[in-house]
């Protein structure tokens, strides 16, 4: 399965230096991307989300921040060998990334045909002319209205759904198969957002790329990606196939989340305010201890809570969750150089 | 219950635009155009539609923040326009907003006590020890604590942000609260705590809500009653179960269906809706969601469309609920429609 993947992680960690101290903020064990697969990211903002985006792409400046690795490879080639020409290379050609916010991502003073035909006239040596023709045919396929007349517009005359679509193009402009969306549809209406969504997965079937979705919405990840990965204060603490992760979630901050999600047709039940105990949350290396509702000694620790596998391809970082659960055998699970788990009598897998 | 907080009849807000200084006004963005609404102690009014639609124009109307260009707003009995500013003034305290974006909304040279506070300081004029514990208090509503007096805004998250800014509304024990889209900018646990908040603060302090979001999901959680607005106007209005469990008009259904749900597996199940808010300089004839609507007819075109009521006050803008005005809707159903206004 190694040689399918776009993009392998294995043991990233990244981190920053204070005054003070060395801030660790991430710590990712193992996360790969097939070629032509979504995988979302989710979790609440300071999770790490954009962090690991930032580190995949080589765009931390180090210092302050400090980024090592077992493994992070693009294609089979190691990213953190590369030197800064090298990196500034790859970036947009192999992988590319659209950003959260599209007003500061766009050049105010220069019109959007100008930023997007110097990006291909720099990069892919076309001349203007060529370059313009280009830049033409992908505001259509990013499905903007009116092409040829929105190539001469400032980014303050579109509406935010349009000047995402600008990004979009701007991100495929020279041919990146690996797409990082860094929550897309932030700040967008529930309808151009739903649009938005629809021209992304459209030019994921079309042109194939691999794409990281980055949100704080699960139901955003579960209607665009394959896989899910629930990041909790710089970890991952669950992942799997979509439909396995909604609908029999293990980890207590992934019923959280989902539980967060507000649905049609449903109102706030009685349910209290979660009223957030004084806990120290020094004594557990698992983010969400201070939250969580279920958790005992075996939590505490400074050990790092390892994944557990319950089928192929679902994991979690729970001990409370995997004492109860049968424990797909280790050997199959999807990384061999695994730690020894605690393995418990064969009960009924796949959780409530 | 049944006291009437707020009562807004045919509210219009128009803006002029001007083609060069000095020269009259020639036409006019119609931002609300023709709103009547009203609100009993205690309800929760959910206002939704895209952006354009004017929700935000509406709400400034009513915190008189903006002059209506004719049309009347009654809070508590008494007419807003021709107020004097003393008596605006003192209005005011009964009414404040929260904001959408925590981040613009706090001002980041001060301390979380002169934000929170600053409403106690012009209104009441209290000062010292007195002061503080007010503050202290609004704090302690929204689950805060005195440590948090002498921070700056800068120090908090998009969430906790949020709540200063709602502490910074109630310090005052205001009638009614608007809430302009309180939670588009902050991430969805943070959005559950906060809905989940207000939904008890609404219930302790026997507050009144109107509830400005682009997201029907979100204020079918908090809101009693849900109008529907585009384009200026609104096109459905109801009790909350009922506009999202029975939609009548067909933008509330593409609004509902733009909403991504957990169960569903791929963008197909995801409504679309091409375009945008059409101008509201220029609004279309007819039904203004017409260039928008797939189920467009004939007469949509050309003349605006009826009122049509279904039972408890449920009733939308649209031809298509009409049995003559429409083929598919041909059964004798009890309805009763009245011709708009």
């Amino acid at each position: 399965m190694a040689t399918n993947d776009h993009l392998r992680i294995r043991d990233l960690s990244v981190g920053f230096k204070t005054f003070q101290h060395f801030e660790p903020v991430l710590d990712v064990w193992e996360l790969h991307i097939e070629h032509g697969e979504a995988y979302g990211l989710v979790g609440e903002s300071g999770a790490g989300k954009t962090v690991l985006a930032l580190a995949i792409l080589g765009l931390l400046r180090q210092p302050p921040a400090r980024v090592t690795a077992a493994e992070l490879t693009l294609e089979g080639e190691p990213l953190l060998a590369k030197s800064a020409r090298e990196l500034r290379e790859l970036r947009g050609r192999r992988i590319s990334m659209i950003f959260q916010d599209p007003m500061s991502a766009l050049d105010p003073a220069f019109n959007v045909g100008n930023q997007l035909t110097e990006v291909i006239h720099q990069r892919e040596g076309l001349d203007k002319s060529e370059a313009g023709a280009r830049a033409l045919e992908l505001m259509r396929l990013v499905e903007l209205p009116d092409p040829e007349m929105m190539l001469n517009k400032y980014p303050h005359q579109l509406s935010g759904g349009q000047r995402q679509r600008v990004i979009i193009a701007l991100a495929l402009a020279c041919g990146a198969q690996l797409l990082i969306a860094d929550e897309p549809t932030r700040n967008l209406d529930v309808t151009v957002q739903a649009s938005v969504l629809k021209t992304i997965y459209k030019l994921r079937q079309e042109l194939g790329v691999s794409l990281l979705f980055i949100a704080n919405n699960l139901s955003l990840v579960s209607t665009m990606c394959d896989r899910v990965g629930i990041l909790s204060k710089g970890r991952i603490v669950e992942t799997g196939l979509v439909r396995d992760v909604v609908r029999t979630p293990l980890h207590p901050y992934t019923l959280d989340l989902l539980h967060a999600v507000p649905r049609r047709e449903e109102r706030l039940g009685d349910e209290n305010q979660k009223v957030f105990a004084e806990v120290d949350s020094t004594i557990s290396r698992c983010g969400h201890y201070a939250r969580c509702d279920a958790r005992g000694p075996a939590c505490e620790g400074q050990d790092v809570l390892p994944l557990t596998f319950v089928s192929a391809t679902h994991g979690v970082a729970c001990p409370q969750v995997t004492a109860s659960l049968a424990v797909y055998p280790a050997a199959a699970s999807p990384t061999e150089a695994r730690e020894e788990l605690p393995t418990t009598p064969a009960g009924t897998g796949g959780g409530d | 219950m049944a006291d009437s907080l707020l009562e807004m009849t045919d509210v219009k807000i128009y803006f002029p635009v001007r083609r060069a200084i000095f020269r009259r006004p020639t036409q006019f963005v119609k931002a609300v155009d023709g709103v009547t609404l009203a609100l009993e102690v205690g309800d929760a009014l959910g206002l939704v539609g895209e952006s354009g639609s004017g929700k935000t124009t509406l709400v400034n109307g009513v915190t008189m923040l903006e002059r209506l260009t004719s049309g009347s707003i009654a809070f508590q009995g008494r007419e807003l326009k021709g107020l004097s500013k003393r008596e605006q003034k003192h209005m005011r305290r009964s009414m404040q907003i929260v904001f959408q974006d925590p981040f613009w909304s706090l001002n980041p040279r001060w301390l979380v006590r002169d934000i929170v506070g600053e409403p106690a300081r012009v209104h009441d004029r209290v000062r010292g020890d007195k002061y503080q514990n007010a503050v202290v208090e609004a704090l302690e509503m929204v689950g805060m604590s005195r440590h948090d007096l002498f921070k700056y805004p800068h120090e908090f998250s998009g969430g906790m942000r949020q709540r200063i800014a709602i502490a910074r509304a109630l310090i005052l024990r205001p009638r009614l609260v608007v809430l302009d889209e309180p939670t588009s900018a902050i991430d969805v646990l943070s959005q559950h705590q906060i809905l989940l908040m207000l939904q008890d603060l609404k219930e302790r302090l026997g507050l009144t809500f109107i509830l400005v979001s682009h997201d029907l999901s979100v204020v079918g959680y908090l809101a009693t009653k849900i109008a529907v607005m585009y384009c200026g106007q609104v096109v459905e209005y109801g009790v909350t179960g009922e506009v999202l469990g029975q939609p009548l008009h067909p933008y509330t259904e593409a609004l509902l269906s733009s909403v991504p749900e957990i169960e569903d597996e791929g963008v197909d199940a995801l409504g679309s809706l091409p375009g945008s808010v059409a101008s509201a300089m220029d609004p279309p004839s007819g039904c203004r969601f017409h260039p928008r609507c797939e189920k467009a007819m004939e007469i949509c075109t050309q003349k605006e469309p009826p009122k049509v009521e279904r039972d408890g006050g449920h009733h939308a803008y649209c031809w298509l609920l009409k049995p003559e005005g429409n083929p598919r809707h041909c059964r004798a159903e009890t309805e009763k429609t009245v011709g708009q206004g």
